[in-house]
């Protein structure tokens, strides 16, 4: 998923000496205080952590509670959704005016009917909602759905999504996989026919430059993948 | 739904809607039928038409969403209906250009209104807090804030009416916040914060505070109870530690330190329904309205305790009842445990305990026992070992193998530390041994007959308790004597082998037992003593051990004469407002075992010493009888 990365980051937790016994217990508590929350220095919502202590030296710090400061290098995993990338969640909701889907089991996010492209059309079959594309009637957007979607903007108080379907490229993913392993193995059908007919060519009367021969081959088959892809 | 629409067009003609080109064909206007849809447009476009600048339609949207006095059906019906299209149109709202809209709808009660604006209001707010990040908390802190009715709607509680609304309320509103959760994964973290901001503190009014942690309390049994219902629990908790800790020891008893503290127990609750009793109910009754009506917060601790105790039946009743208690205990020893001297909040862990003694019955004796040997502070320590004392020698549903069993480990522990000891008798320092020696004392004058019928037993304690009571630590000295003299009578009477030499001071308390109990006197500590909450004791009764239950069953042992008063003579006190708790000592009980106790047994106990020692005045009259006994210094 675009919206996820990985990033090391060097950070150093004070902990009360009473913990002095159990450090790494109580630096995964201070993690986990992380967990689920935008944070501005890290520029991501913190989904996972993975600290490495490289020393078990500490310095404390003067004062009336000598806390004393670990330093580790943790790996983090960081959620960060910009506008227009794509994102894929479970479709949890279909409403005539939205449509709810939740991203990683933790992040809400929304379509608004303004945002789901012409193509598709509301309806209510055997008393489920669902989102019916116009031009291709197998391709359906209902509960249970996983959605691709790309993001129009990201909420870091709360991690509400607002996306949006007009893209192309979005919609059911099954349906949309479908359709690129459909076109891949149209393209390499087509391919094989080109090869064929290359072949037949190469007899000696027929002998062009088969570079030439090849670049007109080719120039039809990327043509009709492109039809294809577009429709 | 004819009717509906003929209305809402009336409505609408009022509020000055215009009609479409096509509606403008109907004559009448009784024909006229303004569909849902149109009625959506129109309020989507009153909505952008206050962006734009234009808000005469807006505003009166807004006065249809107002509070009003009068709530004719038209205008119910017409909110309703406003509702709905607002529901559909939540991407045309915009915070700051609709503020006052979406804050009269948020500000709105659902207790003043039927199900069907409470159904469209649901649904709205559900659009909102699912719609946009920035109206989620607005939402939650809407539905929380109808936790509790208006102030107006409090006298209504008690009506059928107000109860009927009451259980609408509460299901649509938890309904909405479940199916918020389900959409919004990380609203019930918000949730809980929210909650727990906005809890009532405790001088608010008893209705309004029990509502309020009645659907706490729901929110940990129901759907997202797995989320939030541990911060409830912890909140709860909390709440009842604070009642606790404002009742003030004024408020429940008088100082005398010349009564035993067996001997000032409050037995009786509720006597049969007898002539002779009936005196005794009243009296109970008058003394606990004297010294509970005018205390507001005891009243409010008493309901509350009482909701959290059907609370947890309900757990028992779905199984729940081990991981609730996990968070309890934990609560205990964060804030009970650690509050000075807690009156009756402990008694949660009672109640629970004894819906399940193998499991949380152990773990709670197993956690106090922990923090008596392992807690870094002293006063932890001797408040643990008090607690443990208190709670195995009352609590009635314990196996006594079991009571066995802590009572050897405690031995063992004193055993062992006074093995290592060389001194003699030094209150402040060996505080926590004392504690530990009265509490064995202690739990052994409630259960000496039936500890020592576990067998094998006697051989196993004979030798811990001889080391430790002929030990130069002396704790027979330091500890509370009114304890020790019982615990000696009792050791006589099951021949134990107890030294003989010690003499009787018929003092509750000494200078030796104040020094180790410490400034907090955590030697007068017996934090489950019979509960004096009127409702709360009801469930606890059943499984408790009245001290007068034990009593009586060493008197039929006994065969010398002790003194020459009258064991069945009730204790008198020195001169003192009280009231007359006499024959008040049948421990009724709800089980069948004590009904064979006649009330000649049951009475009070007395020490015949005491009695002589005021001056061998018998007086009938009684003192009342207090059996929280608080330090006079600390008050």
């Amino acid at each position: 998923m675009e919206a996820l990365k990985e990033c090391c980051a060097n950070m150093v937790v004070y902990l009360h000496p009473s913990k002095a016994n159990k450090v790494e217990a109580s630096v995964y508590r201070q993690l986990s205080s992380l967990l689920f929350k935008f944070n501005e220095s890290l520029d991501g919502v913190v989904l996972t952590y993975e600290p490495k202590f490289s020393s078990n030296l500490a310095k404390i710090l003067p004062g009336i509670h000598p806390y004393f400061g670990v330093r580790f290098e943790a790996k983090l995993l960081l959620f960060h959704p910009k506008p227009d990338m794509l994102l894929e969640g479970e479709v949890v909701k279909v409403g005539q005016q939205s449509i709810h889907i939740i991203v990683l089991g933790f992040s809400s996010a929304v379509i608004a009917d303004e945002d789901i492209r012409e193509d598709f059309k509301y309806k209510i079959k055997h008393g489920k909602e669902v989102f019916v594309s116009r031009s291709h009637k197998k391709h359906r957007i209902k509960v249970g759905t996983t959605l691709r979607f790309s993001v129009k903007n990201f909420d870091e108080e709360i991690l509400h999504i607002c996306g949006s379907l007009v893209p192309s490229n979005t919609g059911s993913i099954q349906w949309l996989e479908t359709k690129a392993e459909e076109s891949q193995a149209y393209s390499i059908t087509e391919k094989r026919i080109g090869n064929k007919r290359a072949a037949e060519l190469l007899e000696p009367a027929n002998i062009v430059s088969y570079r030439k021969k090849l670049k007109s081959e080719n120039h039809i088959k990327k043509s009709r993948r492109s039809k294809s892809r577009d429709s | 739904m004819m009717t509906f629409h003929r209305r809402i067009a009336t409505q609408i003609n009022i509020m000055g809607m215009e009609l479409h080109a096509e509606q403008s064909d109907y004559a009448e206007m009784e024909n006229v039928e303004i569909s849902d849809t149109m009625l959506f447009y129109h309020v989507r476009g009153a909505l952008k038409s206050a962006v734009e600048g234009d808000p005469d339609k807006y505003k009166q949207l807004v006065t249809v969403m107002g509070p009003d006095e009068r709530l004719v059906p038209e205008k119910v019906a017409l909110m309703v209906t406003c509702l709905k299209a607002l529901s559909g149109s939540v991407s045309c709202l915009d915070i700051v250009h609709h503020q006052s809209l979406i804050s009269s709808i948020l500000k709105m009660s659902m207790w003043n209104y039927g199900t069907d604006v409470m159904d469209a209001l649901m649904e709205l707010v559900i659009s909102l807090a699912t719609f946009s990040g920035q109206y989620v908390d607005l939402c939650l802190e809407m539905l929380v804030s109808n936790f509790m009715p208006p102030d107006s709607f409090i006298s209504l509680l008690n009506q059928s009416r107000g109860i009927l609304r009451k259980g609408q309320v509460i299901d649509h509103v938890h309904k909405t916040l479940i199916f918020i959760a389900e959409l919004v994964p990380l609203s019930p973290l918000r949730l809980e914060r929210i909650i727990t901001e906005r809890m009532p503190h405790i001088f608010t009014k008893e209705p309004l505070i029990l509502i309020y942690v009645e659907n706490m309390l729901k929110l940990e049994s129901g759907e997202i109870g797995d989320r939030v219902g541990r911060t409830m629990l912890l909140a709860v908790m909390d709440r009842l530690i604070d009642l606790d800790v404002d009742i003030a020891w004024d408020d429940i008893l008088q100082e005398d330190f010349t009564k035993g503290i067996f001997d000032m127990e409050l037995e009786d609750l509720e006597g049969p329904v007898d002539v002779g009793q009936q005196d005794g109910d009243e009296l109970r009754i008058s003394w606990m309205e004297r010294y509970f009506s005018g205390n507001l917060n005891a009243q409010k601790l008493d309901s509350l305790m009482v909701l959290t105790f059907e609370h947890l039946n309900f757990c028992k009743e779905s199984g729940r009842l081990r991981q609730v208690f996990d968070t309890l205990l934990q609560s205990f020893q964060l804030t009970v445990l650690t509050a000075y001297k807690s009156k009756f909040a402990q008694f949660v862990l009672f109640y629970a305990c004894s819906l399940d003694p193998e499991n949380c019955g152990r773990r709670f004796a197993d956690t106090l026992f922990h923090k008596f040997k392992t807690s870094r502070y002293p006063e932890w320590r001797m408040s643990a070992v008090a607690y443990l004392a208190s709670y195995l020698a009352r609590a009635k549903f314990l196996p006594i193998s079991f009571v066995a069993e802590y009572l050897e480990s405690l031995l063992e522990w004193c055993s062992i530390y006074c093995s290592n000891q060389s001194g003699g008798i030094n209150p402040k320092a060996h505080k926590e041994f004392y504690a530990a020696c009265q509490a064995m004392m202690y739990v052994l004058c409630f259960r000496m007959r039936s500890v020592l019928a576990v067998p094998h037993i006697r051989s196993r304690i004979s030798k811990h308790i001889e080391d430790i009571l002929r030990h130069p630590l002396s704790p027979l000295m330091v500890c509370l004597p009114s304890i020790v003299e019982e615990f000696l009578r009792l050791a006589k009477v099951t021949r134990l082998d107890v030294p003989d030499n010690f003499v009787s001071s018929n003092l509750l308390e000494s200078e030796l037992s104040m020094a180790f109990g410490g400034r907090e006197r955590l030697d007068m500590f017996f934090p489950f003593d019979p509960c004096l909450l009127m409702r709360s004791d009801r469930f606890i009764r059943p499984n408790f051990v009245y001290w007068s239950m034990v009593r009586s069953s060493y008197d039929n042992d006994e065969d010398d004469n002790e003194g020459t008063s009258d064991e069945d003579e009730i204790e008198i006190c020195t001169a003192g407002k009280g009231m007359n708790i006499a024959n008040d000592g049948a421990a009724r009980s709800y089980d069948q075992d004590l009904d064979e106790f006649d009330n000649e047994m049951s009475k009070m106990s007395i020490t015949p010493k005491v009695a002589q020692w005021f001056g061998g005045e018998l007086r009938t009259d009684m003192q009342m009888p207090s059996r929280i006994r608080p330090c006079p210094d600390s008050l």
